[in-house]
């Protein structure tokens, strides 16, 4: 099962270098990683999707808590969360394919960004599911360059997954179950 | 007042309470090694190689539970250090590793003896930094300390810059260390708490594995009470020997791969285990699908990833266990099991034979180390890798934490002698034994000029077989017979000791090892015994690599199995 862990991580030096050499060192496959700023300045957030059982995400959660630059772990499976990717293709297209292709990019509610006489960009932000379904249906024109950011999540609703923000219920039976101390702000501590 | 880096460097160890450096000089740490004459409270021993040092910060960092540190130049010095820092990794112990590195200017153009250390150490350290300012510098040491000592206690590598040394600020040390990353953790969660009462109390055969943690985080004295409350065997993984004394009457002794018979099936057979400070190895597990998968397990570790990491745990605690086991200790009924703990002595009595010292009038390590256990019971031991390590363990007596010193995760032969040097520097006037591997010893030598220099008077009991006697024991029990690479042609250890002005003893006669250890410990100095012990001998029991606890291999029981 594909896991959207959301990292909290201070902006220094390496911390990229760390998660990643985590991940390889423990064996945890990432299908994507996606790092920019956030609301709150000197931190970073990581939006990880990795895939594996429950297990597995457990201890991704729990070694990424053990770096001393990571401040907050979250595992937005557990909870509704928008999901987003942005993706560009440039595409074959001429003068008389446009149509057709603008059509796809209405019924995806896609965008065209570029047009050349021989070929059209078209942005899209969607989940995963979507821009594949997107990118097949273009495929036929002819696919020249293709480039995908990796999946963004964000918590639905007035909860947030900042630093300070206390966890949903579901986290903290996940977290009580695991053995974590009752008192603290982090669900897990690094050690 | 403005201060050079270099000098911010030294006043911060001072801060810290660091009174010796394990250390070797080069181009990029000069302007720190200009500076050292100026800080007198530390002591600097010079090393003969940087990977040596680091040991001696590891073997100082057991035997004192302070803070070990280690100093090395760029380039080969740094890198050098990459073996120790693994090794204190594994083995969670408090150390800080700080090299030197070309100046900002000529960082990533592959200069002279540049190497980008933070990354090479960067999946080896608890945490590491590249300093890049000397503002930093003052905060940066103290917090490095603060993470290597505190919480699961571990490696912490800072890398210096040559002209951050030399850039001059104003020294300000940190009133106190804040990372919010960062907060290690205390007491254990009081539902889990109960949950695992609860478990106990209802217990049958419970048995406890008591591992480093008890020994890193000073609870060995709660260790003893929690098990005499509930009256639970205690075993022990090889770090943990010495958490609770071996004579005490619930010590069961070591399991594992050459743990002993009884504490195999002890805790193939518990109904409930409770595994205090340790890691679930491989090594003291064996096979993970079959190592006990009925028993309930309690796991306390002060590092949540260890739980559920390899086994899975049916109520991890959290927390630290000097903390931890005192809220225990008040959840738990007072309790006994004479039948559990008859049913395990009964099976110490019948299987006993594959750890009895052989009888014959040959040379066993066996019989050295039992001796040297009997005759110096308060000293402190520090091994190396191999055969002679798991002999140590087996049967030496280990009454107080921190009397055995010993690569446990990382397995690193050559640990012995530097890691001995360290441990005397931190405890001067009392015994250090060093039991060396043949192969070992000739790893880090070199480190015997140091011993002479620092005046460390270390007894190196050198376990001579002219064999790497524990990968030999695998050739001949799983490549049938088959020896490639294991047989060594020594040097003459006592010409050798002679050369580097050491007392040397030989020793090939069963008789002569009583005297031969009251000699050395007679003398001032350090001293070599060369211990020309029986060239084939195995270390049983023995669970075979991949195998499961309950699946204890023993020693051939009659005389004519056993390999001519």
């Amino acid at each position: 099962m594909k896991h959207t862990v959301v990292a909290l991580v201070e902006d220094r030096p390496g911390v990229l270098n760390r998660v990643a050499s985590l991940f390889r060192r423990r064996g945890f496959n990432i299908d994507s990683l996606a790092v920019g700023t956030t609301e709150e300045q000197g931190i970073s957030r990581m939006t990880i999707v990795v895939d594996g059982g429950a297990g597995i995400v457990e201890q991704v959660e729990k070694q990424l808590y053990k770096l001393i630059d990571v401040v907050k772990v979250s595992d937005l499976t557990k909870e509704e969360a928008v999901i987003r990717e942005l993706v560009l293709v440039k595409v074959r297209c001429n003068r008389e394919q446009r149509r057709d292709v603008l059509d796809l990019v209405d019924i995806f509610r896609a965008q065209a960004v570029d047009v050349s006489p021989s070929s059209m960009i078209i942005q899209s932000v969607a989940d995963e599911d979507r821009n594949d379904a997107l990118i097949e249906n273009l495929r036929p024109f002819g696919i020249r360059e293709l480039t995908r950011t990796g999946r963004v999540a964000m918590v639905r609703g007035a909860k947030t997954t900042a630093v300070n923000e206390s966890e949903s219920a579901e986290l903290q039976r996940f977290h009580h179950d695991s053995g974590r101390r009752p008192e603290g702000d982090l669900p897990f501590v690094s050690d | 007042m403005k201060m050079s880096g270099a000098d911010i460097v030294l006043e911060s160890l001072k801060r810290l309470g660091v009174d010796v450096v394990f250390g070797y000089p080069g181009g990029v740490v000069l302007p720190l090694y200009d500076r050292l004459p100026a800080h007198p409270e530390v002591r600097h021993i010079l090393v003969r190689h940087e990977q040596g040092g680091g040991h001696m910060a590891e073997g100082y960092a057991k035997a004192s539970g302070r803070l070990g540190v280690a100093l090395a130049t760029s380039g080969p010095g740094a890198t050098n250090l990459v073996t120790a820092i693994q090794d204190a990794m594994m083995d969670s112990l408090p150390t800080l590793f700080v090299t030197g590195n070309v100046a900002r200017n000529l960082l990533g153009k592959d200069g002279f003896q540049e190497a980008d250390i933070t990354g090479i150490t960067m999946p080896a350290v608890k945490h590491n930094y590249l300093v890049m300012r000397v503002e930093d510098i003052a905060y940066t040491f103290a917090e490095g300390a603060y993470i290597a000592t505190t919480g699961r206690p571990g490696p912490v590598h800072i890398d210096i810059p040559k002209d951050v040394f030399i850039e001059e600020t104003e020294f300000v040390w940190p009133e106190k260390v804040s990372i919010r990353g960062y907060k290690p953790a205390t007491t254990g969660h009081p539902g889990q708490v109960k949950k695992a009462a609860e478990i106990i109390d209802a217990a049958e055969r419970p048995i406890i594995i008591g591992g480093h943690g008890v020994i890193l985080g000073n609870a060995h004295d709660e260790l003893r009470r929690f098990a005499e409350k509930t009256g639970t065997p205690v075993l022990n993984t090889l770090l943990g020997l010495g958490s609770i004394p071996r004579d005490h009457v619930l010590s069961y002794g070591m399991l594992g791969m050459h743990g002993s018979y009884e504490a195999n099936h002890a805790a193939s057979n518990a109904d409930v285990i409770i595994g205090i400070g340790n890691r679930m190895d491989d090594r003291a597990l064996g096979r993970f699908a079959d190592f006990n998968p009925t028993a309930k397990l309690i796991h306390i570790d002060i590092d949540p990833a260890e739980h559920n990491k390899n086994v899975p745990a049916h109520v991890p605690i959290v927390g630290d266990v000097k903390l931890v086991l005192p809220q225990l200790i008040e959840a738990v009924s007072q309790n006994s099991h004479v039948d559990w703990l008859h049913w395990i002595d009964d099976l110490r009595q019948a299987h006993g034979h594959s750890m009895a010292v052989p009888s014959g009038p040959e040379l066993s390590v066996q019989h050295i180390v039992r001796r040297i256990s009997e005759m110096s019971p308060d000293a402190t031991i520090v091994t190396g890798v191999g055969q002679h390590q798991m002999w140590a363990a087996q049967h030496m007596k280990f009454t107080r934490p921190h009397q055995l010193i010993t690569s446990g995760g990382l397995g690193t032969m050559g640990f012995e002698v530097p890691a001995a040097l360290g441990a005397q520097v931190a405890r001067p006037g009392e015994t250090v034994w060093a039991i060396c591997g043949d192969g070992g010893f000739q790893m880090t030598l070199q480190e015997l000029a140091t011993m002479v220099d620092a005046r460390t008077p270390v007894k190196m009991a050198i376990m001579n077989n002219g064999y790497l006697g524990m990968v030999r024991q695998w050739q001949e029990l799983f490549y049938q017979d088959n020896y490639v690479s294991v047989a060594m042609t020594q040097p003459d250890f006592l010409k050798l000791a002679d050369a580097y002005g050491i007392h040397a003893i030989r020793v090939t006669e069963k008789e002569q090892v009583d005297d031969a250890i009251r000699e050395a410990e007679g003398h001032a100095g350090p001293v070599i015994v060369d211990f020309q012990v029986q060239a084939e001998g195995n270390v049983w029991p023995m669970v075979p690599a991949g195998a499961a606890l309950k699946e204890t291999v023993e020693a051939p029981r009659d005389a004519s199995e056993v390999r001519s």
